[in-house]
Protein backbone atom coordinates (compact mmCIF):
# COMPACT_ATOMS: atom_id res chain seq x y z
CA UNK A 1 0.00 0.00 0.00
CA UNK A 2 1.56 3.06 -1.22
CA UNK A 3 0.23 6.28 0.84
CA UNK A 4 1.73 9.95 -0.85
CA UNK A 5 2.04 11.30 2.99
CA UNK A 6 4.37 14.07 1.49
CA UNK A 7 1.62 15.15 -0.98
CA UNK A 8 -0.82 14.92 1.81
CA UNK A 9 1.37 17.13 4.41
CA UNK A 10 1.07 19.72 0.93
CA UNK A 11 -2.31 19.74 0.50
CA UNK A 12 -3.21 20.31 4.06
CA UNK A 13 -0.36 23.03 4.55
CA UNK A 14 -1.30 25.21 1.56
CA UNK A 15 -4.87 24.68 2.32
CA UNK A 16 -4.70 26.32 5.87
CA UNK A 17 -2.68 29.06 5.02
CA UNK A 18 -5.01 29.80 1.97
CA UNK A 19 -7.62 29.65 3.84
CA UNK A 20 -6.49 31.54 6.75
CA UNK A 21 -4.87 34.23 4.28
CA UNK A 22 -7.91 35.31 1.99
CA UNK A 23 -9.87 35.50 5.42
CA UNK A 24 -7.72 37.69 7.26
CA UNK A 25 -7.05 40.10 4.42
CA UNK A 26 -10.99 39.61 3.47
CA UNK A 27 -12.19 40.91 7.27
CA UNK A 28 -9.20 43.16 7.51
CA UNK A 29 -10.80 45.12 4.58
CA UNK A 30 -14.56 44.61 5.78
CA UNK A 31 -12.93 45.84 8.83
CA UNK A 32 -12.11 48.78 6.94
CA UNK A 33 -15.02 49.58 5.27
CA UNK A 34 -17.01 49.52 8.44
CA UNK A 35 -14.29 52.19 9.87
CA UNK A 36 -15.00 54.36 7.10
CA UNK A 37 -18.22 54.54 7.22
CA UNK A 38 -18.60 55.38 11.03
CA UNK A 39 -15.39 58.26 10.34
CA UNK A 40 -17.84 59.30 7.45
CA UNK A 41 -20.93 59.74 9.56
CA UNK A 42 -18.99 61.83 12.15
CA UNK A 43 -17.51 64.05 9.65
CA UNK A 44 -13.87 62.86 9.66
CA UNK A 45 -11.95 62.22 6.98
CA UNK A 46 -11.68 58.27 6.06
CA UNK A 47 -9.69 58.08 2.89
CA UNK A 48 -6.88 56.16 4.71
CA UNK A 49 -9.31 53.34 5.93
CA UNK A 50 -11.22 53.49 2.64
CA UNK A 51 -8.08 53.06 0.59
CA UNK A 52 -7.26 50.14 2.87
CA UNK A 53 -10.39 48.10 2.82
CA UNK A 54 -9.77 48.58 -1.17
CA UNK A 55 -6.80 47.07 -1.85
CA UNK A 56 -7.99 44.53 0.97
CA UNK A 57 -10.62 43.22 -1.23
CA UNK A 58 -8.56 43.56 -4.20
CA UNK A 59 -6.19 41.32 -2.49
CA UNK A 60 -8.94 38.69 -1.83
CA UNK A 61 -10.46 39.28 -5.38
CA UNK A 62 -7.28 38.46 -6.95
CA UNK A 63 -6.91 35.15 -4.71
CA UNK A 64 -10.69 34.50 -6.22
CA UNK A 65 -9.72 34.77 -9.90
CA UNK A 66 -6.64 32.24 -9.20
CA UNK A 67 -9.45 30.02 -8.15
CA UNK A 68 -11.33 30.69 -10.60
CA UNK A 69 -7.96 30.45 -12.77
CA UNK A 70 -7.59 26.89 -11.21
CA UNK A 71 -10.59 25.73 -11.77
CA UNK A 72 -11.15 25.53 -15.41
CA UNK A 73 -8.80 23.75 -17.61
CA UNK A 74 -8.85 25.69 -20.41
CA UNK A 75 -6.73 28.20 -18.89
CA UNK A 76 -3.71 26.47 -18.26
CA UNK B 1 -33.05 -4.58 -30.38
CA UNK B 2 -29.89 -6.83 -29.33
CA UNK B 3 -28.77 -7.43 -25.97
CA UNK B 4 -25.80 -5.08 -26.07
CA UNK B 5 -28.08 -2.22 -26.67
CA UNK B 6 -30.54 -3.13 -24.82
CA UNK B 7 -28.11 -2.90 -21.56
CA UNK B 8 -26.15 0.24 -23.00
CA UNK B 9 -29.06 2.10 -23.10
CA UNK B 10 -30.31 1.06 -19.69
CA UNK B 11 -26.96 1.92 -18.48
CA UNK B 12 -26.56 5.57 -19.59
CA UNK B 13 -30.21 5.96 -18.17
CA UNK B 14 -29.29 5.07 -14.62
CA UNK B 15 -25.80 6.77 -15.14
CA UNK B 16 -28.33 9.76 -15.56
CA UNK B 17 -30.34 9.09 -12.78
CA UNK B 18 -26.87 8.99 -10.80
CA UNK B 19 -26.27 11.99 -12.16
CA UNK B 20 -29.71 13.84 -11.27
CA UNK B 21 -29.09 12.37 -7.35
CA UNK B 22 -24.98 13.47 -7.43
CA UNK B 23 -26.25 17.09 -8.19
CA UNK B 24 -29.23 17.09 -5.74
CA UNK B 25 -26.76 15.56 -2.91
CA UNK B 26 -23.88 18.10 -3.08
CA UNK B 27 -25.65 21.44 -4.06
CA UNK B 28 -25.75 21.87 0.04
CA UNK B 29 -22.50 21.98 -0.65
CA UNK B 30 -22.04 24.68 -2.15
CA UNK B 31 -24.81 26.76 -1.14
CA UNK B 32 -26.02 25.15 2.43
CA UNK B 33 -24.46 28.41 4.59
CA UNK B 34 -25.03 30.94 2.07
CA UNK B 35 -29.04 29.57 2.69
CA UNK B 36 -28.69 29.11 6.13
CA UNK B 37 -27.41 33.03 6.36
CA UNK B 38 -29.60 34.62 4.29
CA UNK B 39 -26.45 35.55 2.01
CA UNK B 40 -28.61 34.08 -0.85
CA UNK B 41 -32.09 33.62 -1.21
CA UNK B 42 -32.90 30.19 -1.56
CA UNK B 43 -34.16 29.69 -4.95
CA UNK B 44 -31.45 32.04 -6.32
CA UNK B 45 -29.11 29.64 -4.27
CA UNK B 46 -29.71 26.59 -6.29
CA UNK B 47 -30.26 28.27 -9.38
CA UNK B 48 -26.50 29.79 -9.23
CA UNK B 49 -25.13 26.22 -8.08
CA UNK B 50 -27.42 24.97 -11.03
CA UNK B 51 -25.38 27.20 -13.89
CA UNK B 52 -22.25 26.66 -12.41
CA UNK B 53 -22.31 22.86 -12.22
CA UNK B 54 -23.46 23.30 -15.79
CA UNK B 55 -20.63 25.46 -16.84
CA UNK B 56 -18.04 23.59 -14.89
CA UNK B 57 -19.03 20.39 -16.61
CA UNK B 58 -18.80 22.04 -20.31
CA UNK B 59 -15.79 23.68 -19.26
CA UNK B 60 -13.84 20.65 -18.24
CA UNK B 61 -11.80 19.29 -21.41
CA UNK B 62 -10.57 16.58 -19.45
CA UNK B 63 -12.64 13.70 -18.89
CA UNK B 64 -12.38 10.94 -16.42
CA UNK B 65 -10.42 7.79 -18.03
CA UNK B 66 -11.04 5.70 -15.82
CA UNK B 67 -14.77 5.03 -13.41
CA UNK B 68 -13.03 3.88 -10.00
CA UNK B 69 -9.60 5.56 -9.96
CA UNK B 70 -7.58 2.55 -9.90
CA UNK B 71 -9.91 0.92 -6.56
CA UNK B 72 -11.39 -2.08 -9.06
CA UNK B 73 -9.56 -3.89 -12.19
CA UNK B 74 -11.82 -2.25 -15.03
CA UNK B 75 -10.59 -4.53 -17.60
CA UNK B 76 -12.64 -7.56 -16.01
CA UNK B 77 -15.83 -5.11 -15.88
CA UNK B 78 -18.75 -5.58 -17.77
CA UNK B 79 -21.83 -3.15 -18.64
CA UNK B 80 -24.38 -5.25 -16.03
CA UNK B 81 -21.47 -4.61 -13.64
CA UNK B 82 -21.37 -0.63 -14.09
CA UNK B 83 -25.14 -1.12 -13.86
CA UNK B 84 -25.13 -3.13 -10.30
CA UNK B 85 -22.96 -0.33 -9.37
CA UNK B 86 -24.82 2.39 -10.24
CA UNK B 87 -28.32 1.05 -8.89
CA UNK B 88 -26.18 0.50 -5.60
CA UNK B 89 -24.76 4.24 -5.60
CA UNK B 90 -28.30 6.16 -6.78
CA UNK B 91 -30.20 3.79 -3.92
CA UNK B 92 -27.87 4.64 -0.83
CA UNK B 93 -27.62 8.57 -2.06
CA UNK B 94 -31.53 8.55 -1.86
CA UNK B 95 -31.02 6.85 1.88
CA UNK B 96 -28.85 9.47 2.57
CA UNK B 97 -31.13 12.15 1.29
CA UNK B 98 -34.25 11.25 2.98
CA UNK B 99 -32.35 11.14 6.41
CA UNK B 100 -30.87 14.68 5.34
CA UNK B 101 -27.22 13.15 5.91
CA UNK B 102 -24.34 14.88 3.39
CA UNK B 103 -22.20 11.70 2.09
CA UNK B 104 -20.39 11.62 -1.01
CA UNK B 105 -21.65 10.48 -3.75
CA UNK B 106 -18.26 9.13 -5.49
CA UNK B 107 -18.10 7.04 -2.58
CA UNK B 108 -21.36 5.66 -3.23
CA UNK B 109 -20.35 5.16 -6.66
CA UNK B 110 -17.06 3.36 -5.66
CA UNK B 111 -19.18 0.91 -3.60
CA UNK B 112 -21.30 0.27 -5.82
CA UNK B 113 -18.75 -0.46 -8.31
CA UNK B 114 -16.97 -2.67 -5.75
CA UNK B 115 -19.70 -4.67 -4.32
CA UNK B 116 -20.96 -5.43 -7.94
CA UNK B 117 -17.05 -6.46 -9.31
CA UNK B 118 -16.96 -8.27 -6.40
CA UNK B 119 -20.16 -10.82 -7.67
CA UNK B 120 -19.22 -10.12 -11.36
CA UNK B 121 -15.22 -10.88 -11.21
CA UNK B 122 -14.26 -11.99 -7.67
CA UNK B 123 -11.94 -10.20 -5.57
CA UNK B 124 -9.29 -10.30 -7.71
CA UNK B 125 -11.27 -7.43 -8.92
CA UNK B 126 -10.93 -4.87 -6.29
CA UNK B 127 -7.43 -3.14 -5.54
CA UNK B 128 -8.36 -3.28 -1.63
CA UNK B 129 -4.78 -1.37 -0.67
CA UNK B 130 -6.11 0.78 -3.42
CA UNK B 131 -9.53 1.62 -0.87
CA UNK B 132 -7.55 2.28 2.16
CA UNK B 133 -5.32 4.92 0.08
CA UNK B 134 -7.98 6.61 -1.74
CA UNK B 135 -11.21 6.33 0.32
CA UNK B 136 -10.46 5.76 3.53
CA UNK B 137 -7.65 8.03 4.77
CA UNK B 138 -8.73 11.11 2.40
CA UNK B 139 -12.55 10.68 4.95
CA UNK B 140 -10.80 11.48 7.48
CA UNK B 141 -8.46 13.76 6.32
CA UNK B 142 -10.52 15.91 4.41
CA UNK B 143 -12.89 16.95 7.45
CA UNK B 144 -9.76 17.31 9.36
CA UNK B 145 -7.61 19.67 7.16
CA UNK B 146 -11.11 21.80 5.73
CA UNK B 147 -12.44 21.98 10.07
CA UNK B 148 -8.76 23.31 11.28
CA UNK B 149 -8.54 25.77 8.28
CA UNK B 150 -11.98 26.87 8.82
CA UNK B 151 -11.57 26.87 12.59
CA UNK B 152 -8.60 28.92 12.23
CA UNK B 153 -9.85 31.46 9.89
CA UNK B 154 -12.83 31.77 11.90
CA UNK B 155 -11.54 32.64 14.74
CA UNK B 156 -9.01 35.38 12.81
CA UNK B 157 -12.25 36.72 11.53
CA UNK B 158 -14.21 37.38 14.44
CA UNK B 159 -10.52 38.57 16.10
CA UNK B 160 -10.65 41.07 13.44
CA UNK B 161 -13.83 42.46 13.54
CA UNK B 162 -14.90 42.05 16.43
CA UNK B 163 -18.64 42.56 17.58
CA UNK B 164 -20.09 42.62 13.93
CA UNK B 165 -22.99 45.13 13.22
CA UNK B 166 -25.32 44.94 10.16
CA UNK B 167 -22.21 46.32 7.61
CA UNK B 168 -19.98 44.02 8.46
CA UNK B 169 -22.58 41.00 8.75
CA UNK B 170 -23.68 42.21 4.83
CA UNK B 171 -20.05 42.12 3.51
CA UNK B 172 -19.04 38.89 4.82
CA UNK B 173 -22.60 37.82 3.16
CA UNK B 174 -21.14 39.04 -0.02
CA UNK B 175 -18.02 36.94 0.80
CA UNK B 176 -20.12 34.08 1.43
CA UNK B 177 -21.98 34.13 -1.95
CA UNK B 178 -18.66 34.45 -3.85
CA UNK B 179 -16.46 31.40 -2.00
CA UNK B 180 -19.94 29.27 -2.81
CA UNK B 181 -19.87 30.20 -6.18
CA UNK B 182 -16.53 29.10 -6.55
CA UNK B 183 -17.16 25.42 -4.41
CA UNK B 184 -19.75 25.05 -7.26
CA UNK B 185 -17.91 25.33 -10.70
CA UNK B 186 -15.19 23.28 -9.00
CA UNK B 187 -17.98 20.32 -8.14
CA UNK B 188 -18.90 20.70 -11.84
CA UNK B 189 -15.99 20.31 -13.67
CA UNK B 190 -15.12 16.85 -11.03
CA UNK B 191 -18.48 15.56 -10.80
CA UNK B 192 -19.84 16.79 -13.98
CA UNK B 193 -17.36 14.62 -16.24
CA UNK B 194 -17.82 11.60 -13.75
CA UNK B 195 -20.78 10.18 -14.97
CA UNK B 196 -19.34 11.26 -18.80
CA UNK B 197 -16.12 9.29 -18.06
CA UNK B 198 -18.87 6.34 -17.22
CA UNK B 199 -20.66 6.22 -20.22
CA UNK B 200 -18.16 7.15 -22.47
CA UNK B 201 -16.56 3.58 -21.12
CA UNK B 202 -19.75 1.95 -21.71
CA UNK B 203 -20.02 2.83 -25.59
CA UNK B 204 -15.94 1.60 -25.77
CA UNK B 205 -17.04 -1.62 -24.12
CA UNK B 206 -20.03 -2.24 -26.10
CA UNK B 207 -17.88 -1.40 -28.92
CA UNK B 208 -20.33 1.90 -30.04
CA UNK B 209 -17.05 4.19 -30.33
CA UNK B 210 -13.58 3.78 -30.47
CA UNK B 211 -11.14 2.99 -27.60
CA UNK B 212 -9.36 6.45 -26.40
CA UNK B 213 -12.06 8.25 -27.67
CA UNK B 214 -13.68 11.17 -26.27
CA UNK B 215 -17.30 11.98 -25.20
CA UNK B 216 -19.69 12.12 -27.41
CA UNK B 217 -21.63 15.45 -28.08
CA UNK B 218 -25.35 14.29 -26.28
CA UNK B 219 -23.14 12.38 -24.18
CA UNK B 220 -21.46 15.90 -22.60
CA UNK B 221 -25.00 17.45 -23.00
CA UNK B 222 -27.37 15.26 -21.40
CA UNK B 223 -24.89 14.48 -18.67
CA UNK B 224 -24.45 18.33 -17.88
CA UNK B 225 -28.08 18.39 -17.65
CA UNK B 226 -28.57 16.05 -15.29
CA UNK B 227 -26.33 17.46 -12.67
CA UNK B 228 -27.80 20.61 -13.04
CA UNK B 229 -31.17 19.76 -12.87
CA UNK B 230 -30.55 17.47 -9.45
CA UNK B 231 -28.57 20.61 -8.19
CA UNK B 232 -31.75 22.97 -9.00
CA UNK B 233 -34.22 20.60 -7.62
CA UNK B 234 -32.42 21.67 -3.97
CA UNK B 235 -31.57 18.74 -2.00
CA UNK B 236 -33.18 21.05 0.56
CA UNK B 237 -32.71 18.03 3.18
CA UNK B 238 -29.26 17.70 3.50
CA UNK B 239 -28.91 21.39 2.96
CA UNK B 240 -30.96 21.95 6.21
CA UNK B 241 -28.46 19.48 7.92
CA UNK B 242 -25.47 21.02 6.63
CA UNK B 243 -26.58 24.60 7.35
CA UNK B 244 -28.24 24.46 10.16
CA UNK B 245 -27.95 20.73 11.84
CA UNK B 246 -24.22 20.74 12.42
CA UNK B 247 -23.88 23.83 13.86
CA UNK B 248 -25.05 27.65 14.10
CA UNK B 249 -23.46 29.52 11.44
CA UNK B 250 -22.99 33.47 11.17
CA UNK B 251 -22.42 35.24 7.88
CA UNK B 252 -18.23 35.33 8.97
CA UNK B 253 -18.46 32.00 9.71
CA UNK B 254 -19.95 30.73 6.62
CA UNK B 255 -17.39 32.69 4.74
CA UNK B 256 -14.28 30.78 6.55
CA UNK B 257 -16.15 27.52 5.98
CA UNK B 258 -16.62 28.54 2.29
CA UNK B 259 -13.07 29.56 1.73
CA UNK B 260 -11.88 27.02 3.27
CA UNK B 261 -13.91 24.31 1.54
CA UNK B 262 -12.62 25.89 -1.90
CA UNK B 263 -8.73 26.18 -0.60
CA UNK B 264 -8.93 22.37 0.25
CA UNK B 265 -10.96 21.47 -3.37
CA UNK B 266 -8.18 23.46 -4.99
CA UNK B 267 -5.19 22.39 -2.96
CA UNK B 268 -6.01 18.58 -3.17
CA UNK B 269 -7.35 18.49 -6.67
CA UNK B 270 -4.26 20.45 -7.93
CA UNK B 271 -1.44 18.68 -5.40
CA UNK B 272 -2.38 15.20 -6.05
CA UNK B 273 -4.40 14.00 -2.81
CA UNK B 274 -7.95 13.72 -4.19
CA UNK B 275 -10.36 14.37 -1.22
CA UNK B 276 -14.18 14.03 -1.28
CA UNK B 277 -16.12 17.70 -1.93
CA UNK B 278 -18.69 16.38 0.60
CA UNK B 279 -15.91 15.65 3.55
CA UNK B 280 -14.33 18.76 3.14
CA UNK B 281 -17.66 21.04 3.34
CA UNK B 282 -19.17 19.29 5.95
CA UNK B 283 -15.48 19.59 8.00
CA UNK B 284 -15.38 23.30 6.85
CA UNK B 285 -18.64 23.46 8.61
CA UNK B 286 -18.17 21.99 11.79
CA UNK B 287 -14.75 23.88 11.84
CA UNK B 288 -16.45 27.45 11.54
CA UNK B 289 -19.03 26.43 14.26
CA UNK B 290 -15.72 25.05 16.94
CA UNK B 291 -13.57 28.58 15.46
CA UNK B 292 -16.27 31.23 17.05
CA UNK B 293 -16.76 31.58 20.64
CA UNK B 294 -19.74 30.81 21.75
CA UNK B 295 -20.48 28.75 18.95
CA UNK B 296 -22.91 26.18 18.80
CA UNK B 297 -21.65 22.51 17.02
CA UNK B 298 -24.22 19.35 17.00
CA UNK B 299 -22.03 16.82 17.57
CA UNK B 300 -24.91 14.21 17.53
CA UNK B 301 -25.89 15.34 13.88
CA UNK B 302 -21.97 15.30 13.02
CA UNK B 303 -21.76 11.52 14.33
CA UNK B 304 -24.70 10.69 12.54
CA UNK B 305 -23.34 12.03 9.24
CA UNK B 306 -19.66 9.95 10.61
CA UNK B 307 -21.99 6.75 10.82
CA UNK B 308 -23.10 7.59 7.55
CA UNK B 309 -19.97 7.65 5.26
CA UNK B 310 -18.46 5.10 7.29
CA UNK B 311 -21.58 2.79 5.85
CA UNK B 312 -21.43 4.45 2.40
CA UNK B 313 -18.90 1.78 0.94
CA UNK B 314 -20.12 -1.27 2.45
CA UNK B 315 -23.95 -0.22 2.36
CA UNK B 316 -23.41 0.40 -1.55
CA UNK B 317 -21.52 -1.96 -2.64
CA UNK B 318 -24.16 -4.61 -0.89
CA UNK B 319 -26.59 -3.35 -3.11
CA UNK B 320 -24.33 -2.95 -5.95
CA UNK B 321 -23.44 -6.84 -5.70
CA UNK B 322 -26.74 -8.23 -5.45
CA UNK B 323 -27.96 -5.67 -8.24
CA UNK B 324 -25.12 -7.00 -10.08
CA UNK B 325 -26.11 -10.46 -9.56
CA UNK B 326 -29.13 -10.35 -11.05
CA UNK B 327 -28.25 -8.33 -13.97
CA UNK B 328 -25.15 -10.12 -15.15
CA UNK B 329 -28.20 -12.88 -15.88
CA UNK B 330 -29.40 -11.21 -19.08
CA UNK B 331 -31.48 -9.00 -20.18
CA UNK B 332 -34.24 -10.11 -17.74
CA UNK B 333 -32.30 -9.86 -14.78
CA UNK B 334 -31.33 -6.21 -16.19
CA UNK B 335 -35.01 -5.53 -16.34
CA UNK B 336 -35.83 -6.88 -12.72
CA UNK B 337 -33.03 -4.48 -11.51
CA UNK B 338 -34.59 -1.62 -13.36
CA UNK B 339 -38.08 -2.44 -11.95
CA UNK B 340 -36.82 -2.83 -8.75
CA UNK B 341 -34.49 0.11 -8.51
CA UNK B 342 -37.69 1.96 -10.10
CA UNK B 343 -40.31 1.02 -6.98
CA UNK B 344 -37.20 1.25 -4.30
CA UNK B 345 -36.49 5.08 -5.67
CA UNK B 346 -40.55 5.70 -5.52
CA UNK B 347 -40.80 3.98 -2.38
CA UNK B 348 -38.30 6.59 -0.92
CA UNK B 349 -39.91 9.61 -2.42
CA UNK B 350 -43.35 8.78 -0.72
CA UNK B 351 -41.72 8.65 3.11
CA UNK B 352 -40.28 11.72 2.17
CA UNK B 353 -43.40 13.09 0.99
CA UNK B 354 -44.39 13.10 5.01
CA UNK B 355 -41.81 15.46 6.11
CA UNK B 356 -41.71 18.00 3.22
CA UNK B 357 -38.20 19.67 3.09
CA UNK B 358 -38.03 22.88 0.36
CA UNK B 359 -37.05 26.26 -0.33
CA UNK B 360 -40.02 27.36 2.24
CA UNK B 361 -38.70 25.69 5.31
CA UNK B 362 -35.43 24.91 4.94
CA UNK B 363 -33.69 27.02 7.90
CA UNK B 364 -37.17 26.62 10.01
CA UNK B 365 -35.43 23.85 12.11
CA UNK B 366 -31.69 21.98 12.46
CA UNK B 367 -33.65 18.59 12.15
CA UNK B 368 -34.70 16.64 9.34
CA UNK B 369 -37.36 14.15 10.49
CA UNK B 370 -38.00 11.47 8.49
CA UNK B 371 -41.32 9.53 10.07
CA UNK B 372 -43.44 12.62 11.38
CA UNK B 373 -46.97 13.78 11.07
CA UNK B 374 -48.29 14.29 7.41
CA UNK B 375 -48.94 17.18 6.64
CA UNK B 376 -50.68 18.27 2.93
CA UNK B 377 -49.30 21.27 0.80
CA UNK B 378 -51.64 23.62 2.20
CA UNK B 379 -51.44 22.74 5.77
CA UNK B 380 -47.41 23.24 5.44
CA UNK B 381 -48.26 27.01 4.18
CA UNK B 382 -50.06 27.77 7.02
CA UNK B 383 -48.22 26.10 9.42
CA UNK B 384 -45.43 28.76 7.71
CA UNK B 385 -47.74 31.72 7.84
CA UNK B 386 -48.28 30.72 11.55
CA UNK B 387 -44.99 30.82 12.17
CA UNK B 388 -44.60 34.27 10.90
CA UNK B 389 -47.00 35.68 12.34
CA UNK B 390 -45.60 34.60 15.64
CA UNK B 391 -42.22 36.19 15.05
CA UNK B 392 -43.92 39.51 14.24
CA UNK B 393 -45.84 39.50 17.36
CA UNK B 394 -42.70 38.61 18.89
CA UNK B 395 -40.56 41.26 17.32
CA UNK B 396 -43.36 43.69 18.50
CA UNK B 397 -45.38 43.78 15.28
CA UNK B 398 -44.28 44.86 11.68
CA UNK B 399 -41.52 48.60 12.17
Amino acid sequence: MKIDFSALGLVSVVSMMATVFVVGVAAIGIRAFDAAAEHAKLGRPAGVQRALAWSCITIAGLAVLYGIYLIVPAFH
Amino acid sequence: MNTTLFIVIVVVVTALMFDFTNGFHDSANAMATSVATGALKPRTAVLLAAVLNVGGAFLSTEVAKTISGGLVNESLVTPSMVFGGLVGAILWNLVTWLYGLPSSSSHALFGGLIGAVLVGAGTAGVNFSVVVSKILLPALVAPLVAGIAAGLATALAYRITGNQNKRTRRNFKYGQAVTGSLVALAHGTSDGQKTMGVITLVLITANYQGAGSAPQAWVILTAGLAIGLGTYSGGWRIMRTLGKGLADIEPAQGFAANASSTATILASSHLGFGLSTTHVCSGSVLGSGVGRIGGTVRWGTAGRMGLAWLLTLPAAAVVGGLAAWVAIAGPVGVGVVLALLTVGSGAIWLVSRKTVVDRHNVNEMPEVEVLGEYRTKKQRKQALRDKQQRALTEHGGPE
